[in-house]
């Protein structure tokens, strides 16, 4: 096998030129093939991160009614949906991949928050309890959080996010003052914002449509105390942090299924639970981008095709060049066996050298893609893996002919052989 | 009876007809013999000696060397056979062009399944003894005839086979050189080797203890032929 490679190496550099243009087709085919994979794959991280952000793998578990989001401000709650509390919160958490979980109230667009004489329009109230900042990926970065006072006393204390300091404060210190929540007054106690700042990357208006979502302004108040402004057995949402991105739609999943269980709602509603899974989102888009590159693909593996044809074709010449040396190894002792090995051994270094250089010629490629037709690019390493596995494999292939041909020579007409 | 050949016959198949080229051939070749054979050109000395090399098989006859039947034997047994028993030289050397001395004189370890330490030594040692050991590093094309050939026996030999082939190992030789070659033979010769040779030159014949010759398919004892009329 060793002595295979060396002189399979030493015939192949001794026709530089002529092994070069061999590998060219494989050259072409797999630089080809690595160029798209990694176009495609580097539009996908993107899908990806732009829609699931930081990375908090965080999904929302909602009432949804009809197909839309319950919303139950201006209407009564309907019969069956069950006050979720703490020991339902024990059992999300014990869902696999589920690393944290959190239950809260939440007014979308709450029209009657006043600072001082200010209105801070389109603000959202949420109750939560202790775990939800740490489950959504949120830090008090001013002031404090909550403390078990707070939430043991009662004590209408309120958090703000980043956005409703800009929007509601200009800036001015909010620590201290109060915030009038329909009409009952919570003291401002803490700042909170998101760990990791992320900015989506926007390289079309389709992509600002897409993931251009800005932060909506939002006060925190105790899960507690929510009775006190708003209603009695309001329905909660739930939030669910996952181990990793891939556990999003599984751990989501099981989290909505928990909550429907304890529902009771008649039999004709259409009220339920539902996770919404960012991840889920993403492949969907992901999808849609990959299946236009396939085609692409479809005509690098042309290119690779022809250039396993010319590795046979080559090696089919080397067989015939070789004759006497054939002959002369059989005459020597060489069995079957050591000939279709020797040419296959040649056959597979050659095309795995192709697919060498194909894959760096493919990196250059993705390179001068990202820089000059500003798509995102990255490389993945199985597919470089497999794009030098498959160059071997088109080896082997191609090469089984030239190989069975030299093996099956006649020593004494090789020996012959002008 | 280290080679012995009955009722050999040998058609060339030549796809409308069958041509005869070998007829009835019987032979039988003790061990330490050395013997040349001696012919015209398509006298079928050629076929013979692929024959004897068990590289080629015969139409009818039956072949047994050094105790086994040749021609029951397959193509990898040959092969086999061929590397245990047998040392070829050719007139044309036949060494491969990219690989040194020491790498041609090792292939037939190589195919053996010696190791790779081993065939380099047993491999130095051959080229040593043919006076080579100066040059074991060089390749084929930066010798000269003489010492290709000579490379070639060393290579033959590595295996330590019982039976040397020699298709006109002189042909391509100068005189000098010529002789060096046969004076090697018959110190391999003396060591027990059992040396069969073609060639067409009686000089080179003379170094044989036996000779016989081939003509038109048919081979006698070749005493009576030499230094008479009739062969010049």
């Amino acid at each position: 096998m060793i002595e295979d490679i060396r002189l399979s190496l030493k015939g192949i550099w001794s026709h530089k030129m002529r092994s070069f243009l061999t590998m060219l087709g494989i050259i072409v085919g797999i630089a080809a093939v690595i160029a798209v994979v990694s176009t495609i794959k580097g539009t996908n991280d993107q899908i990806k991160n732009n829609l699931i952000g930081d990375g908090t793998n965080t999904i929302t578990v909602e009432l949804y009614q009809d197909g839309w989001k319950a919303d139950f401000s201006y209407a009564a709650i309907p019969e069956g949906i069950p006050p979720y509390g703490e020991d339902i919160r024990e059992e999300l958490l014990s869902i696999e991949g589920a690393v944290n979980a959190s239950l809260y109230h939440e007014r979308q667009y709450a029209d009657s928050i006043f600072y001082r004489n200010r209105h801070l329009n389109g603000c959202s109230v949420m109750g939560i309890d202790s775990a939800y900042f740490e489950t959504k990926g949120l830090q008090v970065i001013k002031g404090r959080g909550f403390s078990a006072g707070d939430l043991k006393s009662m004590k209408k204390a309120a958090i703000i996010n980043k956005e409703a300091l800009t929007s509601g404060y200009d800036g001015e210190e909010a620590i201290g003052t109060t915030l009038d929540i329909n009409g009952e007054p919570f003291t401002v106690v803490g700042v909170v914002d998101k760990k990791s700042e992320f900015e989506p990357v926007i390289n079309s208006m389709e992509d600002y449509y897409t993931y251009s979502e800005s932060e909506v302004s939002t006060v925190y108040i105790p899960k507690q105390v929510w009775p006190i402004v708003f209603g009695y057995d309001e329905p909660v949402n739930a939030i669910v942090k996952a181990a990793s991105t891939d556990d999003m739609t599984a751990v989501g999943k099981q989290s909505a299924d928990l909550l429907n269980m304890y529902l009771s709602v008649p039999a004709e509603s259409t009220i339920k639970y539902q996770s919404t899974n960012l991840a889920q989102e993403a492949s969907q888009l992901q999808q849609l981008s990959a299946s236009a590159n396939i085609l692409l693909i479809g005509i690098a593996s042309i290119s690779l095709l022809v250039g396993g044809i010319g590795v046979m074709n080559i090696m089919l010449v080397s067989v015939t060049e070789r004759t006497r040396e054939i002959g002369l190894k059989k005459a020597l002792g060489a069995k079957k066996r050591r000939i279709r090995s020797q040419f296959l051994t040649e056959a597979v270094i050659l095309s795995g050298i192709g697919g060498i250089l194909g894959v760096l010629a493919g990196i250059l490629l993705s390179k001068i893609i990202s820089k000059v037709a500003l798509i995102p690019v990255s490389i993945s390493i199985p597919s470089i893996l497999v794009a030098v596995l498959f160059s071997m494999a088109i080896g082997i292939i191609f090469g089984m002919a030239p190989s069975f041909k030299a093996s099956n020579l006649n020593p004494i007409d090789a020996l012959r052989y002008e | 009876m280290i080679i012995s050949l009955r009722n050999i016959n040998k058609n060339y198949d030549t796809g409308r007809m069958q041509v005869p080229v070998l007829f009835d051939i019987n032979l039988d070749v003790e061990e330490g013999e050395y013997l040349a054979i001696m012919g015209p050109s398509g006298s079928g000395k050629t076929t013979l000696m692929n024959i004897i090399g068990c590289l080629d098989s015969a139409t009818s006859g039956s072949y047994i060397l050094n105790g086994e039947n040749v021609f029951e034997k397959s193509d990898n047994q040959l092969a086999e056979l061929r590397n245990r028993s047998i040392g070829f030289v050719f007139q044309n050397f036949n060494l491969l062009p990219r690989e040194t001395a020491l790498e041609n004189v090792a292939l037939p370890m190589l195919y053996a399944g010696v190791r790779k330490k081993e065939r380099r030594e047993k491999a130095a040692e051959a080229l040593t003894r043919m006076g080579l050991g100066e040059r074991m590093d060089f390749l084929p094309g930066q010798l000269s005839g003489g010492q290709k050939q000579r490379v070639a026996i060393a290579r033959a030999m590595a295996m330590r086979p019982p039976i040397l082939l020699a298709d006109e190992p002189t042909g391509a030789l100068d005189t000098a050189s010529g002789r060096q070659i046969m004076e090697l033979f018959s110190e391999l010769n003396d060591e027990g080797v059992t040396i069969i040779m073609i060639t067409h030159e009686p000089e080179i014949a003379d170094c044989a203890k036996r000779r016989m010759l081939i003509r038109d398919g048919r081979l006698s004892e070749g005493k009576d032929f030499f230094g008479g009329p009739a062969h010049e």
